[in-house]
C-alpha cells in the first residue's frame, strides 16, 4: 500500500488535529513541531501511536527523536 | 465554641450532575423533584443485573476540546467543567499563588482509563497506550490538573474515603486555609465509575437496588420499599476562601464554610454501625468545631443511599445530636450516588438551601419506613426560616468513614 505523499499529509494533518486542535491546513511539510506547530515530546509519542494506527507503521523511540518536522514523519512513513 | 480563629466562606460553586451540565439547571431540576436517572443502553448492560444508572446530563466531551478531553479520563473530564464553572464563579481576579490550594479527591479515581488501557496492552502491546495513561488513571489526576489550570501552588490535594470523598476535600480545605496554608481553595469530589465491572462489584455485594422496571423511582431513600443505591457520575466543586480574603476584593459570599467534623466507625468495612454511634460522633464534631448548637442546624442534607441497613440510623443520629427539627433532605433520590463526586455537589446544595432559604425534597418516599424521628422534606422544596441558620451535609463511606460539613447563612 504505497501512499502519496499527499495521503501522507493529510493523514499527519487528522492526527496532529486530533492530538492539539491545530487546523489540518496548517500542517505543511516544512513545519518543525517544536519550533513551529509546539508540539511537546509526549505529544510526538502520541502523534506515533496514532500514525501506527493510521499507517501501520511503527516508529520506534530511537527514530522519533530525529523526526523535527513533517517532512521528516512523511519521508519515513514513505520508506 | 468555635476553636479557629479564620473564618472560611463559600464564594464560588460548580457542577456537572446528572440533573444538569452546571449549578443552575441542576439546582433547578432538583427544586422542581427531577431524576437524573435512565437506561443503561450499551451493550454491556446485559452482562449485569442493574440495567439503569444516572447518567450526567451533559456529556463533558461535548463540553471540553478534543485534544483536552482525549488526554483526561472521564473523572477528570468532570472535575475540569465543574472547576471551571466554580473558579469563574468566584470571579477572583488576582490571587498570589503560593496562597491558593486544590482539594479534589475521587473514590476510584480513572478507573474506565485503567480498563481501557489494560485492554489496549493486551491486544495490540504497551507501545500503543497513550503516554498520558498514567496522568489519566491516577487518582489525583482531577486535583493536579485543576491546580494547573488555577496556578495553585499552596499545595494540591487528593482525598479517598469512598461516598465520603466529596466532603472529606471540602473538610481538609477548610482546615487548610485556617491553619494558616492558603487564603483560598478550589475543593470537591468527583466520580466517573459507571462500567459493567463497577457495576457488577457493586451487584456482588447487592448493595445496589435492581428496581430495572421503573428506574426513576429506584433511589428512594427512607421508603419502605428501597432496596439499594443508583450509581451517579459528575462533579462537585465549591471555592473556599477566607473571610478576610474574600471581603477584601468584594467577593459574593454565599454562605461560611463553618466547620468539619470527623469520625470512623471502626465496625464493618461496607456496613454501617448499627447504633450511630460514628456518624453521631462526626455530627456531634462538627456542631463544636462550627461553634453552632443542634438547635441552630435547620437543615440536614443527609447522605441517605437508599440503602435498607444505612438510612434509618442516619436519621436516628440526627435526632439525638441535632434534634427533630432540621428540615432533612435526601438529594440521592434525583441524583443518585455519585460516590467521590456525592460530598462535593451535596455541599454545593447545602450552601444554596441557605442561600436561598430552601430545602430540596426527596422524591419517591411513597411509604415511609418505621423508627424515622426527623422532618423528610418529601415531595417539594420547603422555606428555611430567616436570620442566622446552620445546614449540616452528611457523607459517609465504604470503610466507616463519616464526614460532617457545617455551613452557616450570610
Amino acid at each position: 500500500m504505497a501512499l502519496t505523499e499527499q495521503e501522507i499529509l493529510a493523514g499527519i494533518g487528522k492526527i496532529i488535529n486530533e492530538i492539539t486542535g491545530i487546523p489540518a491546513n496548517e500542517v505543511t511539510p516544512e513545519k518543525s513541531f517544536v519550533d513551529d506547530l509546539d508540539i511537546d515530546s509526549l505529544s510526538m509519542v502520541e502523534i506515533a501511536v496514532a500514525a501506527q494506527d493510521e499507517f501501520g507503521v511503527e516508529i520506534p523511540d530511537d527514530q522519533l527523536k530525529h523526526l523535527k518536522t513533517v517532512k521528516d514523519v512523511i519521508n519515513f512513513i514513505q520508506n | 465554641m468555635s476553636t479557629d480563629q479564620v473564618r472560611v466562606v463559600v464564594t464560588g460553586l460548580g457542577a456537572t450532575t446528572p440533573l444538569g451540565g452546571d449549578v443552575a439547571s441542576t439546582w433547578s431540576a432538583l427544586l422542581a423533584g427531577q431524576s437524573g436517572v435512565s437506561g443503561i443502553t450499551a451493550d454491556w448492560v446485559d452482562s449485569v443485573p442493574v440495567k439503569f444508572a444516572a447518567f450526567s446530563a451533559v456529556d463533558p466531551t461535548e463540553v471540553l476540546p478534543r485534544p483536552e478531553s482525549r488526554r483526561l479520563d472521564r473523572a477528570e473530564q468532570f472535575a475540569l467543567v465543574a472547576a471551571r464553572e466554580a473558579w469563574a464563579h468566584a470571579a477572583i481576579d488576582k490571587v498570589d499563588p503560593e496562597r491558593l490550594g486544590v482539594v479534589v479527591g475521587s473514590g476510584i479515581g480513572g478507573i474506565t482509563t485503567i480498563l481501557a488501557a489494560y485492554d489496549t496492552f493486551k491486544e495490540k502491546g504497551w507501545q500503543r497506550l497513550s503516554p498520558f495513561t498514567v496522568p489519566m488513571l491516577m487518582p489525583n489526576g482531577s486535583a493536579g490538573w485543576i491546580g494547573i489550570e488555577v496556578g495553585a501552588r499552596a499545595g494540591v490535594h487528593a482525598t479517598v474515603s469512598a461516598c465520603a470523598t466529596g466532603a472529606e476535600s471540602i473538610g481538609y480545605a477548610i482546615e487548610m486555609i485556617r491553619s494558616g496554608r492558603a487564603d483560598v481553595v478550589v475543593a470537591g469530589g468527583t466520580e466517573a465509575a459507571i462500567h459493567p465491572l463497577n457495576i457488577g462489584s457493586f451487584a456482588a455485594m447487592r448493595a445496589m437496588s435492581t428496581r430495572n422496571d421503573e428506574p426513576q423511582r429506584a433511589s428512594r431513600p427512607w421508603d419502605k420499599g428501597r432496596d439499594g443505591f443508583v450509581l451517579g457520575e459528575g462533579a462537585g466543586i465549591l471555592v473556599l476562601e477566607s473571610e478576610e480574603h474574600a471581603l477584601a476584593r468584594g467577593a459574593t459570599i454565599y454562605a461560611v464554610a463553618a466547620g468539619v467534623g470527623y469520625s470512623a466507625d471502626a465496625h464493618h468495612i461496607a456496613q454501617p454501625e448499627p447504633t450511630g454511634a460514628g456518624v453521631m460522633l462526626a455530627m456531634r464534631r462538627v456542631l463544636e468545631n462550627a461553634g453552632i448548637t443542634g438547635a441552630d442546624v435547620k437543615h440536614v442534607n443527609a447522605h441517605a443511599t437508599s440503602t435498607p441497613a444505612g438510612d434509618v440510623v442516619e436519621t436516628m443520629a440526627i435526632k439525638e445530636v441535632i434534634g427533630d427539627h432540621p428540615l432533612v433532605s435526601g438529594t440521592k433520590s434525583m441524583t443518585g450516588h455519585l460516590l467521590g463526586g456525592a460530598g462535593g455537589i451535596e455541599s454545593v446544595f447545602t450552601v444554596l438551601a441557605l442561600h436561598e432559604r430552601r430545602a430540596p425534597g426527596t422524591i419517591n418516599v411513597d411509604d415511609l419506613d418505621d423508627g424515622i424521628e426527623v422532618d423528610i422534606v418529601r415531595g417539594e422544596p420547603r422555606a428555611l426560616p430567616d436570620g442566622q441558620i446552620a445546614a449540616i451535609n452528611n457523607s459517609f463511606g465504604f470503610g466507616g468513614h463519616d464526614v460532617a460539613v457545617a455551613f452557616t447563612s450570610v
